[in-house]
């Protein structure tokens, strides 16, 4: 078995890095999806807030 | 068929490919006569090879239709398949170093091939540091594009080496005159497993990260929008007050 240090080696460092790069996309796809959590909330907010703010102007619309 | 199912398939199948890849490297091939065990490095550096080059060929076609079609989309394409070349690149360059200790006796050495995919690396190199210093501008992404399709140019020239100066590394495709080629049948049947299971794999990533920068670029588009929505409402809330 002459020479299985080396191709331990590489067959090891393949897969590692592979493993890490995978990691890697997976830890992106988890900050992109709070991230779209975070934009959902904001647009939700957003759309709430002139419906809100019309709710409150009608009564006194009427008063005046 | 939706993409999660079709990134789904391929995931699995690259599982699946990967088992019998590694199952036929260590159980079924024979080691080559005069290299022995360390030949075995082989099998997988040269579908790291082949991944590479495809992914430094999407770059080259993606930077064409961005700059001809200015369309968002092929830029993140190029970057995405740029991302998953240097990563296969990078580990085809470690792997054949390794090989090349027990055979060659040394890590590294300038020979023609090796030193114009030394070149290949650097200028996908600086294809991410550029990306990854600048803001995602279109003069960004154009100088990108321009950049992916220069540095491909080098990939011809890679696989040329072995042929254009003379060269210690084995040519895989010389099969009668240079006496390198895979003479035993199991040889090429890994070896075309190996080239199957690298193949969905690359896809599988390239697909990944290609949906996500998409999605960030959508997301960008859409935190635009709200900050326009959200300046104009708090304009009409002063004009009102005033």
């Amino acid at each position: 078995m002459e020479h299985f240090g080396y191709l331990f080696a590489a067959y090891s460092i393949i897969f590692a890095v592979i493993f890490l790069y995978v990691l890697f996309i997976w830890r992106r796809q988890s900050a992109l999806d709070a991230e779209l959590r975070t934009l959902e909330a904001r647009m939700a907010a957003l759309t709430e807030e002139p419906a809100a703010s019309a709710s409150q102007q009608s009564p006194s619309d009427v008063v005046s | 068929m939706n993409n999660s199912a079709i990134r789904n398939g391929l995931g699995y199948t690259t599982l699946a490919l990967m088992i019998a890849a590694l199952f036929m490297v260590f159980d079924y091939v024979p080691p080559e006569a005069e290299q022995g065990i360390a030949q075995l490095i082989f099998y997988f550096h040269v579908p790291l090879a082949w991944v590479a080059f495809a992914s430094f060929g999407i770059v080259a076609i993606a930077g064409i239709f961005y700059l001809w079609l200015g369309d968002q989309l092929w830029d993140d394409l190029g970057y995405a398949a740029a991302e998953t070349g240097m990563v296969f690149c990078t580990l085809m360059i470690v792997a054949g170093s390794i090989w090349a200790k027990p055979i060659w006796g040394t890590w590294w050495t300038w020979d023609s091939r090796l030193t114009t995919t030394f070149i290949l690396w650097l200028m996908y190199c600086g294809y991410l540091m550029l990306r990854a210093s600048a803001d995602d501008t279109p003069q960004v992404a154009r100088f990108g594009a321009v950049l992916g399709i220069v540095a491909a140019l080098d990939v011809p020239i890679v696989i040329a080496s072995v042929r254009l100066w003379r060269t210690i590394h084995p040519a895989v495709l010389v099969t009668k005159q240079g006496g390198h080629g895979l003479e035993d049948p199991r040889m090429v049947a890994t070896l075309l497993v190996c080239l199957a299971a690298f193949t969905v794999f690359w896809a599988w990533l390239l697909m990944l990260r290609f949906s996500q920068l998409r999605t960030r670029t959508r997301m960008s588009a859409l935190t635009m929008k709200i900050a326009f929505a959200n300046a104009a409402a708090s304009d009409s809330k002063v004009m009102e007050s005033s």
